[in-house]
């Protein structure tokens, strides 16, 4: 119960900012349609499967330990954060590109945009930042879950960090399910 | 925090919901290249709440979880929606 408690603060934390997003995108609908053509769809595509297919890995790992499968818990929990780590891997790259070309917020190519557009890539470095913030925590949890599993902290009587872990990591990916259309998808 | 710890979810459920959000996600992604017109927003956002609510439901275990915490789930999501709604009603008819 405390943890869905600490995931609705989560959702209304995001949903502050998607209502930013829908009234800027109500105002300057145009820019925005012009400002999501430099996203990166393919990236965004990719990093979504992957979430998606993290998500179903971790929620596979309560149930192996559950049947008290602790190592191929253990396996899932890792190939979790490993799909995390590509994550980031992708949106480095991602972000790299914008930073070299110089579009990021404080620099003169942002200055000379429409006031539309300077939203919409604020919105979108803040939003997809904070998110993969969401990612770097979650990625953390589910280490010292990973080591608890190893060191048989958690087992199949006691497993309520796991779940909690894995509501977490559910939360990240539920927000990025929002996210991706929004920010990537508005074409 | 117990009492939802009896239920085992089979390894094909997880399966067969991951497939269904790879299709939905394929879905999202083909409709942006139709020009739907408003409609395409629309579309984005019922389709993401079909993912949400599959996510939500299945990995998140709420369908064997106590029922009080649906019905949390559901307020906060129209809590959101409507302040959504009525701050862009308040925009638009500006």
């Amino acid at each position: 119960m405390g943890m869905w408690i600490f995931i609705f603060t989560e959702l209304l934390l995001f949903g502050g900012l998607f209502l930013v997003y829908a009234v800027f995108r109500s105002q300057y609908s145009e820019e925005f349609h012009i400002s999501a053509h430099q996203l990166n769809g393919f990236i965004g595509t990719l990093n979504t499967v992957i979430l998606l297919v993290s998500s179903m890995t971790i929620a596979m790992s309560i149930t192996a330990i559950q049947k008290g499968n602790r190592s191929l818990a253990f396996k899932l929990i890792l190939i979790t954060l490993l799909c995390a780590f590509v994550f980031l891997v992708n949106k480095y790259f991602e972000w790299g590109h914008k930073i070299r070309i110089n579009l990021y917020p404080g620099t003169d190519l942002m200055f000379s945009l429409k006031h539309g557009e300077i939203l919409f890539f604020s919105l979108y470095f803040f939003m997809t930042g904070l998110h993969a913030l969401h990612i770097i925590v979650g990625m953390i949890i589910l280490s010292v879950v990973a080591v608890k599993v190893k060191t048989k902290k958690i087992d199949t009587g006691r497993y309520v960090l796991l779940e909690n872990g894995a509501l977490y990591w559910h939360l990240v990916d539920l927000i990025w399910i929002f996210l991706f259309p929004l920010l990537y998808l508005i074409t | 925090m117990k009492a939802e710890t009896n239920h085992i979810t089979p390894y094909s459920v997880y399966a067969k919901v991951l497939i269904v959000l790879l299709c939905f996600t394929m879905l999202t992604v083909t409709a942006t290249h139709y020009h739907l017109g408003a409609f395409t927003v629309a579309l984005a956002l019922i389709i993401a709440c079909v993912k949400a609510g599959a996510v939500l439901t299945f990995f998140m275990h709420l369908k064997f979880d106590e029922i009080i915490l649906r019905i949390f789930v559901i307020m906060v999501f129209t809590l959101l929606a409507v302040v959504i709604v009525i701050t862009l009603l308040d925009y638009i008819n500006r």
